[in-house]
């Protein structure tokens, strides 16, 4: 049902081309063609893998070696995609010694979005009890829950999240991926990258990446299927393997 | 730039400085309360206190913003606040501007309590207009912004953003005339002397409590805000939008 709409074949959300970065002398990817559609998109790999570093290219903050990045029909990064794309890293990117409240109101002013936004997304993360309170004092759960919100301002039309739902607890964890699919079914592109791999079968569409390389990009079914294996794990390691077999 | 996203970091930077009162403290009743104990150190000997208080009156505001500004900005660096700002709608120049105009504020009400206290309560003498100290500080604290901003980007820890002090304020202390005057420097050290900021910055404080006339003042200023626009210019150059 999602799949149909995980579809990369109508226009890509996101879109690259011979993307390369090199960092501190090592190539992180290497010439990535990718065309990622609408829907919540997984991007699964080992920490190492290159994954960040894809998700800062679409953002359009990380130094590209060659290649291109397009995002909604424009080169990322561009100005015209400042108030389009929400992004969180894996740090969660806000300010520890502000309240939720003044973390969201200051963003939302950068943004240009109007103050009633704030409640709104503080309601969508669930974070109504703690909204005065220091983000230094919320656990590691909440802290990410508040960069979440950030990434939310201003109702973007591409979600970019970097490992959003690390060492949550599983309720919260499944709290957060309806979440997204209901962002999804209202129009929302969602890129999340992990690093667990049990999370892939939440994912419409799944790039599973290996050392800045992808090694199957489709619905999480047909990766499976495709690889003859029951799980992803076991998908993501018939994969290497094959890989290796090639090589 | 946007007057809305510069507004949005000043305020913030504000926000969080009230939050931190230790920080608060340390911008708003330190340099008071060492201006109190140069002041009984030379108890009978004012006119020592009368040459060295408008000097630390300088110091005091470069001082204290280089460090915080240098530990904030790699803050924002490191937790990947800069990172989210920069897929924002926002230039380099808000981001420098805002933290400029809120360390700024802050610089003019630590004057303005620094001059309270030295000139009314510990009976520094000034000739010179006194609101004109208070101008003199805020360029001072710009520039130590400003030189701040740019250190933090050779910095990936707090503590190594903290070792910047000796290396890069320390010198200008010792070569500003505090303890010796520029004037009778020895040759190669009085001509280093002229290259930087804060001799400028004290050579400002010292006319102001000497004389009445407040042309060379504003010739002193002058400079100190020509060295802050150039080190606003090098913290621009620091500040990527796109990072390895």
């Amino acid at each position: 049902m999602m799949a149909a709409m995980g579809g990369a074949h109508a226009r890509p959300v996101i879109e690259t081309s011979g993307l390369t970065v090199v960092r501190g002398g090592n190539t992180v990817l290497e010439g990535l063609d990718l065309r990622i559609g609408s829907g919540v998109t997984g991007l699964l790999g080992p920490s190492g893998c290159g994954k960040s570093t894809l998700l800062r290219s679409v953002v359009g903050v990380q130094r590209i070696e060659s290649g291109t990045v397009t995002v909604l029909g424009e080169p990322g990064g561009t100005a015209p995609l400042r108030d389009r794309v929400g992004y969180m890293t894996q740090e969660s990117s806000v300010y520890d010694d502000l309240s939720v409240t003044e973390n969201l109101r200051f963003f939302a002013r950068v943004l240009g979005v109007d103050a009633g936004a704030i409640d709104p997304v503080v309601a969508t993360v669930d974070l109504e009890r703690q909204r005065d309170q220091v983000v230094r004092n919320l656990s590691g759960g909440q802290r990410s829950r508040v960069g979440l919100a950030v990434a939310l301002l201003g109702d973007p039309d591409l979600l970019v999240l970097d490992e959003p739902t690390v060492g949550l607890d599983p309720v919260l964890r499944r709290d957060l991926w309806d979440l997204f699919h209901r962002l999804a079914e209202d129009g929302t592109a969602v890129l999340i990258s992990s690093h667990v791999m049990d999370e892939a079968d939440r994912c419409d569409q799944l790039l599973l990446m290996r050392e800045g390389r992808m090694l199957a990009h489709d619905t999480p079914a047909a990766v499976k299927e495709a690889a003859g294996a029951d799980d992803i794990e076991s998908a993501f390691l018939a994969l290497v393997e094959s890989g290796e077999d090639a090589a | 730039m946007s007057p809305r996203v510069t507004g949005a970091i000043a305020g913030r930077v504000l926000v969080q400085l009230r939050r931190d009162h230790r920080t608060l403290a340390m911008l708003l009743v330190l340099p008071v309360a060492l201006q109190a104990l140069l002041w009984w150190v030379y108890q009978d000997s004012p006119a020592i206190f009368d040459r060295i208080g408008p000097a630390l009156l300088a110091i005091f505001p470069f001082f204290v913003m280089f460090l915080v500004t240098s530990v904030t900005t790699l803050r924002e660096r490191s937790s990947g606040t800069l990172e989210r700002l920069f897929t924002m709608p926002m230039q380099r120049l808000d981001f420098l501007l805002g933290y400029a105009a809120a360390f700024g504020l802050v610089a003019a009400v630590q004057a303005a309590v620094a001059v309270a206290v030295t000139v009314g309560l510990l009976g520094l003498d000034i000739m010179g207009p006194v609101w004109l100290l208070g101008v003199v500080a805020i360029a001072d604290a710009v520039l130590g912004t400003a030189l701040g901003l740019f250190v933090s980007a050779f910095a990936r820890t707090e503590f190594q953003a903290v070792q910047f002090l000796p290396a890069v304020v320390v010198p200008q202390i010792l070569l500003c005339g505090l303890i010796q005057p520029r004037d009778e420097l020895p040759g190669i050290l009085s001509f280093v002397s002229d290259l930087l900021p804060l001799s400028y910055a004290v050579d400002a404080m010292e006319h102001l409590s000497t004389s009445t006339g407040t042309g060379e003042v504003w010739a002193d200023v002058a400079v100190v805000a020509g060295f802050a626009l150039a080190a606003l210019g090098l913290g621009a150059a620091t500040l990527r939008r796109r990072t390895e």
